[in-house]
């Protein structure tokens, strides 16, 4: 295969892939939307998955060596807090976003 | 959309950065403005960066692309009640449900008296155009001298962790955010590489215990 061909293939198969990842459930369970378990999921998988979801952004912190996750951690508390206190979602992610942003370009705890 | 600013700041600088290590492979840079059009998915391409460096053979790309997402299985499983709409519509909301898509409809509500159906497709439509523009930055300025945007990814943090307070303020119930926690210190301590597929599978295998064990008295 020439080099474009066989881009196009990976593409192709990629792009297939992932999206049989994606549909499968809405295939497999297509008339089963208001089943009890489907309907307790819908409520309790999206907090679990966030959850997760910020463990895994989370998960490179190294404790161990200076600056021992003080950019994330600090960065993380002022998101929260902000949004504790006034709840203005894009407010709280550009702050806690530009104080990251401002620590790891200025070398700031390093 | 207000509501997707955060994920522009993520998918941007993080579509960049594909760009860019495309780029160095040789390709011309509208290859990857058609991955970020089709497969839109992030972790995705960026080990297609390695796949096609590697040359590997297209039964190993299938393979490592469903391993890589199949996570996604376990988003359709809880948003099967939410879209509601049909045909071409509904296909588009299912292809372009990444992380980023899922929680912001799991965690948000459409403003006003607008429709929830309309709501999820312009959230959907408007991260991948975010994704597309970065992958497609990326690949033509080939550098991120212009600005810096290291860091900027952070904003993917901030947004689920927002999402997560907003979450807790809907459900005020520990359990699922315990399970949660549980399930990902399992799997970083089991298997890191594979943390996301396996934390999220074990919350889910263990919603469902939970689910028949108070199911017996509903």
């Amino acid at each position: 295969m020439s080099g474009a061909t066989y881009l196009i293939a990976v593409i192709a198969v990629m792009t297939a892939a992932t999206f049989l990842t994606r549909v499968t459930p809405f295939v497999l369970l297509r008339n089963m939307a208001d089943h009890p378990l489907l309907l307790f999921l819908g409520r309790y998988t999206p907090p679990a998955i966030m959850t997760i979801l910020v463990l895994y952004s989370l998960r490179e912190i190294n404790l161990t060596t200076a600056p021992f996750g003080a950019p994330e951690l600090i960065a993380s508390l002022i998101t929260v807090t902000l949004h504790l206190w006034l709840r203005h979602a894009l407010l709280s992610i550009f702050t806690g976003t530009a104080f990251y942003m401002f620590v790891v370009q200025t070398g700031f705890f390093l | 959309m207000r509501a997707t600013l955060p994920v522009m700041f993520g998918y941007v600088p993080l579509g960049m950065a594909f760009g860019i290590l495309f780029q160095g492979l040789g390709y011309p840079w509208y290859f990857a403005t058609l991955m970020g059009l089709f497969v839109f998915a992030g972790a995705a391409q960026f080990m297609a960066i390695g796949l096609l460096t590697a040359q590997a053979g297209l039964l190993e790309v299938a393979v490592s692309t469903l391993a890589l997402n199949s996570r996604h299985i376990f988003f359709g499983l809880s948003v099967l009640g939410r879209y509601r709409c049909r045909g071409l519509k509904k296909a588009y909301l299912i292809f372009g449900l990444t992380d980023e898509t899922y929680s912001l409809i799991t965690s948000t509500e459409p403003r006003g008296d607008q429709n929830e159906q309309d709501y999820y497709l312009t959230i959907t439509a408007l991260n991948q155009s975010y994704w597309v523009v970065g992958c497609t930055l990326g690949a033509v300025t080939g550098s991120l001298a212009d600005f810096n945007t290291a860091g900027m990814d952070f904003a993917l943090t901030a947004l689920f962790l927002v999402l997560l307070i907003e979450q807790w303020a809907k459900i005020r119930e520990l359990f699922p955010f315990v399970i949660a926690i549980l399930s990902g210190m399992l799997a970083i301590a089991l298997l890191r590489e594979q943390m996301l597929l396996i934390a999220i599978a074990t919350a889910i295998v263990v919603l469902v215990l939970q689910w028949r064990m108070s199911g017996a008295r509903a």
